[in-house]
């Protein structure tokens, strides 16, 4: 955090990450810091865009982009941004990101990006990407940085399509669009509306909470 | 805050040092210049395919708007008249259109235009069927909306809504719920009333619009 313009030795910032290996870095966004299970941050793009895979694994995926491309430039000119300027730095970084994965979306698959609608531009607003941008990306060397984002977008990935698994298959009886559940059975129609995306999100978190909590047990018993 | 200690959430304030505008400004700038030019590059890069897309789309919007015509010839809006023919040296994909759908027989069954207007929070674009000397719709349909989700985006997702325009006569009036037979009535949708009046409003404004240059077409060409 230097006012010089040139590059000073790397700044020592309160709260600077303890050292990590790069996988490391990717695996705690994929599982002990799971940005949906465990942090609860994102929630809004969560619940709504969940109702089928295709558009949950969409969001997912165009967040990582996201991740990745702003965990990169903040890291890259963590020492060129003066501190009175980075969130907006930081927001910009990440607006741009957002815009680029719109378009692409846009011209590469136009039925998910109409379907993922508002959603796609409100990806500048999770505040995992500024979360991370601010408390990690900031503080650490590019591969690091980058490490991160895309352990947290594939953590976010995971999370996003598995619960659009569960209420695609309960709530019409489909994975991908593919039939699964066989003709007789009869949709809960309620998993695809917002009640259900609760529902599901609830079922997730308890099975993550209470398989936690048994292997904590496991490791106390032992 | 090279040397000295500065705490790190400091903002800054009227003691200590503070880092120049000038710099500050700068940061943006180029920040924001190198943004800017990236998001250009890959728009332009990307627009022919979202461009194909959207041609696809307004074409079955025309289909579905105008009942299934046999074909529709499309008429350009250059200088406030409707030709048949865009001029040379003018892009016809920005040019503003009408497409007269025909029945089997060659007879005019009813015109499509497109309207874009702001809704509750982006523009709203629709695509409007209807018969311009009666003034009655064949039906419109969203081609693009910004709405809010589960609330204002019913207007395109509630069918109920959409299938009341067929049938009505314009200039349509917006009511809670429809009482009567008044075929200028529409019923606007409980938690998206400022979307469904953007679509009444947009209705009504865009055949205001183009009903008298359509006039004026059919004097010129005869029918």
């Amino acid at each position: 955090m230097t006012t010089a313009l040139a590059p000073t030795a790397e700044p020592l910032v309160p709260g600077t990450p303890p050292p990590a290996t790069v996988l490391q870095d990717v695996w705690r966004g994929i599982s002990r810091e799971n940005p949906v299970v465990i942090q609860m941050l994102g929630m809004c793009p969560t619940m709504a865009v969940t109702n089928l895979v295709a558009n949950g694994l969409a969001m997912g995926l165009a967040t990582t982009f996201v991740m990745v491309g702003a965990g990169l430039f903040v890291s890259l000119f963590r020492r060129h941004i003066a501190n009175e300027v980075r969130i907006t730095s930081y927001i910009l970084i990440i607006a741009t990101f957002v815009t680029l994965a719109d378009l692409i979306l846009a011209a590469t698959f136009p039925v998910i990006s109409r379907a993922l609608g508002p959603f796609m531009p409100l990806i500048v607003a999770n505040c995992l990407l500024l979360g991370r941008a601010e408390a990690f990306a900031a503080k650490v060397g590019i591969p690091r940085a980058v490490a991160d984002g895309f352990g947290m977008g594939m953590g976010f990935t995971l999370s996003l399509t598995t619960l659009s698994a569960l209420r695609e298959l309960l709530g019409r009886g489909t994975l991908l669009g593919f039939p699964v559940m066989g003709a007789s059975y009869e949709p809960w129609v309620f998993m695809v509306l917002p009640p259900g995306g609760f529902f599901a999100l609830g079922l997730l978190l308890l099975s993550v909470a209470w398989v936690g909590g048994r292997r904590k047990r496991n490791v106390q018993a032992r | 805050m090279t040397g000295g200690h500065v705490h790190p959430q400091s903002v800054p304030s009227a003691e200590g040092r503070q880092v120049p505008a000038a710099r500050l400004l700068a940061t943006l700038a180029i920040a924001g210049a190198a943004s800017g030019l990236l998001v250009v590059l890959v728009y332009r890069l990307t627009l022919p395919a979202i461009q194909r897309y959207a041609g696809q789309q307004v074409e079955v919007a025309v289909r579905e708007v105008l009942r299934a015509p046999a074909r529709w010839d499309t008429l350009y809006l250059v200088q406030d008249r409707l030709v048949a023919l865009a001029p040379e040296g003018t892009d016809k994909g920005e040019l503003p259109k009408a497409y007269l759908g025909r029945d089997a027989a060659g007879r005019r069954t009813a015109v499509a235009v497109t309207a874009r207007e702001p809704g509750f929070q982006e523009e709203l674009t629709l695509m409007i069927g209807f018969e311009p000397v009666s003034g009655a719709l064949t039906g419109i349909k969203v081609l693009e909306q910004k709405e809010t989700p589960g609330l204002g985006d019913k207007i395109e997702t509630d069918s109920a809504f959409g299938n009341q325009f067929p049938g009505r006569i314009v200039p349509l009036r917006r009511v809670k719920l429809r009482t009567g037979s008044d075929p200028s009535e529409v019923q606007t949708i409980t938690g998206a009333t400022i979307s469904s009046r953007a679509v009444i409003r947009i209705v009504n404004n865009a055949l205001a619009r183009w009903r008298p240059l359509l006039t004026a077409f059919d004097r010129t060409a005869g029918r």
